[in-house]
């Protein structure tokens, strides 16, 4: 804490840890009363969608992974997703089923990061899971061990664990034989009884209470807690196709952030990612993941967002328990992939990144060459939800002195297991009293 | 016997300037070290992934990484450290941008009981870590001198067991 003058406060945090990327956090408090809340992004902006102007459609899939270490999936299957959209292309049967363990694998291995590396050591009081290891080995090694059931996921299918180069528009490049998925087996089994473990510890912390009426949005399907189709559905009645997004939402540049902050036209910022998810879909969620979500104490709908870990957790039981039945009902498929011919077009997807809603938009020319590209991370479509949380907590929690008001904010920011770099395309906190 | 498991990891991005340091030593490493001389080596060129250098460092007997470093020395400065015996120092920073590293999965595997009982880091000084840029003729001779000083360690320890001396740093490479 500095104070330049008797009347002002200021905390700043000038590296914020647990967060991927770059930014800073500005409140500014007066007479008691949250004035403005800014999050401001300087991670460097990536270009990625100009980078894949002029570039063959077939490599979207793999030059979108590299946005993200974490989340490459997400970004591949809003690629091929958007780009089969764009070609009539339809991918059914055990290919889809196989890109839906995929995704299963992506959030086991991201969320268990979260939960137990980046969120948890928040609520018992660590400065990071090295610290929390020292007390508590045992539960940074089960959250190493949900991991890496995930990693193992990713690794078979996607050829690797990080940036998978096995993604096709249409499909695969090579799918795996009933075999070598039933090797998963035993690892989910375990990993699915550590996530409804995860699920009891975690609803034994401490929350404050944070409370925000939130509008929600996210993918909704018939019949599945969804991943990678379904209609974007919003709390307060948006049903609409992908194909109408753009519509609904807008993008606007604003001088503090590299990324672009999206907004509902016509309405204000929404929430996307695990709350929004849940609170949409509980009904869709499998039976396990249902009772552990009554158990932990989670209703309808969730609306603090610290709780945001509970939701994790029990997405990780969905998770696992959504890849063992797909492979027990994995038959293999004659071909890797679809026949696919280029052709002109234009096409969207959203899918569900751990973090949120993933929109991409391809434009093609006749040889499938990409000649425009559109692509909306969660976290640019979060933004303004950080800071409009900040903007409605800050105030009650003024009392608290400085260290622990300045975790708190930070941990409202680590809430939204925020991927910076996916957003630009890390934090500074600077907190002015008056 | 079993011959001892050792995992030689080189950590950074090929295609950032002198951060490829780490993968230019593994690269020279196979092509000097016959298999036959160290049965039990596994090299491995490494991202920084903490999940991952946590996993294979839990599989090993010994290990020695390598990897660029910024500590304010001139560019090509050897820095030699017995992490078994204390955490790096913090003066190194790292090319590490995601705030989880090397650092992290040393620490991390020291936490949990998994740190193998001999483990070495070899740090280079960076000269630049420009996207697309040669490594620097500093750091690409240091690389050769890391390789020598990686070689007779494996050799030590590959025909006898030995106790491994403390911190040693700062020599200037090669």
């Amino acid at each position: 804490m500095t104070a330049s003058d008797p009347g002002t406060r200021t905390i700043s945090v000038n590296y914020m840890a647990r967060v991927e990327g770059e930014g800073a956090l500005k409140v500014v408090v007066r007479n008691g009363a949250v004035e403005r809340a800014e999050l401001r992004i300087f991670e460097s902006p990536r270009f990625f969608e100009a980078l894949l102007r002029g570039r063959p459609s077939a490599e979207a899939p793999d030059v979108t992974a590299r946005i993200c270490g974490i989340c490459p999936v997400a970004y591949q299957m809003s690629a091929v997703h958007a780009i089969e959209r764009a070609l009539g292309v339809h991918v059914d049967g055990p290919l889809r089923a196989l890109r839906r363990l995929l995704y299963c694998g992506e959030w086991i291995e991201s969320h268990a990061l979260h939960v137990y590396m980046l969120h948890a050591p928040d609520f018992l009081g660590y400065a990071g899971a090295i610290d929390m290891a020292r007390d508590h080995a045992d539960v940074v090694r089960r959250g190493l061990e949900l991991k890496k059931a995930g990693n193992a996921i990713v690794a078979l299918l996607g050829g690797r664990e990080i940036h998978p180069i096995n993604v096709r528009v249409g499909g695969f490049y090579r799918v795996p034989r009933v075999g070598e998925l039933r090797k998963l087996v035993e690892p989910l089994q375990r990993a699915r009884e550590t996530a409804l473990e995860a699920v009891r510890w975690v609803a034994g912390f401490e929350y404050p209470d944070a409370e925000r009426d939130y509008v929600f949005v996210a993918l909704r399907h018939p019949d599945e807690y969804p991943f990678n189709e379904g209609r974007i559905v919003a709390s307060h009645g948006l049903d609409i196709d992908v194909a109408d997004y753009e519509r609904h939402f807008e993008e606007l540049h604003v001088a503090r952030s590299n990324a672009l902050h999206s907004r509902l036209i016509g309405g204000g910022d929404y929430l996307v990612g695990p709350l929004a998810r849940y609170s949409l879909n509980a009904d869709r969620l499998g039976g396990l993941a249902r009772e552990a979500a009554a158990a932990a104490g989670l209703g309808r709908e969730c609306r603090n967002p610290f709780r945001s870990i509970i939701v994790r957790a029990v997405e990780i039981v969905q998770a696992c328990d959504e890849a063992l039945r797909i492979i027990a009902d994995y038959r293999m498929p004659e071909q890797a992939a679809v026949p696919v011919e280029m052709a002109a077009g234009s096409g969207c997807a959203a899918t569900e990144a751990p973090r949120g809603l993933l929109y991409h938009r391809y434009a093609l020319k006749p040889d499938g060459t990409i000649a425009e590209a559109r692509i909306v991370p969660p976290t640019a479509q979060n933004q303004a939800s950080i800071e409009a949380d900040l903007f409605a907590h800050v105030g009650r929690w003024l009392d608290l002195d400085e260290d622990a008001l300045r975790e708190r904010c930070e941990q409202a920011v680590r809430n939204y297991d925020p991927c910076i770099s996916c957003a630009t395309h890390f934090l500074k906190l600077e907190i002015d009293r008056g | 016997m079993a011959p001892l498991r050792i995992l030689v990891a080189g950590v950074g991005n090929p295609l950032r300037g002198d951060d490829a340091a780490g993968p230019m030593a593994i690269e020279r490493l196979q092509a000097r070290m016959p298999q036959a001389s160290c049965p039990g080596v596994e090299y491995m060129v490494s991202g920084g992934e903490t999940g991952e250098l946590l996993g294979r460092l839990e599989a090993c007997d010994a290990a020695i990484l390598i990897d660029a470093c910024v500590s304010g020395a001139e560019a090509g400065t050897i820095h030699e450290f017995d992490v078994a015996a204390g955490p790096l120092p913090q003066r190194l920073g790292g090319f590490s941008s995601h705030g989880f590293g090397v650092h992290e999965a040393l620490e991390l595997a020291r936490a949990l009981g998994q740190l193998p009982a001999r483990c070495r880091v070899l740090a280079i000084d960076a000269q630049r870590d420009t996207h697309g840029a040669p490594v620097s003729a500093a750091v690409e001779a240091a690389v050769d001198a890391v390789v020598d000083r990686v070689r007779r360690q494996l050799q030590c320890w590959c025909t006898r067991p030995v106790t491994q001396p403390g911190v040693s740093g700062g020599s200037r490479g090669p």
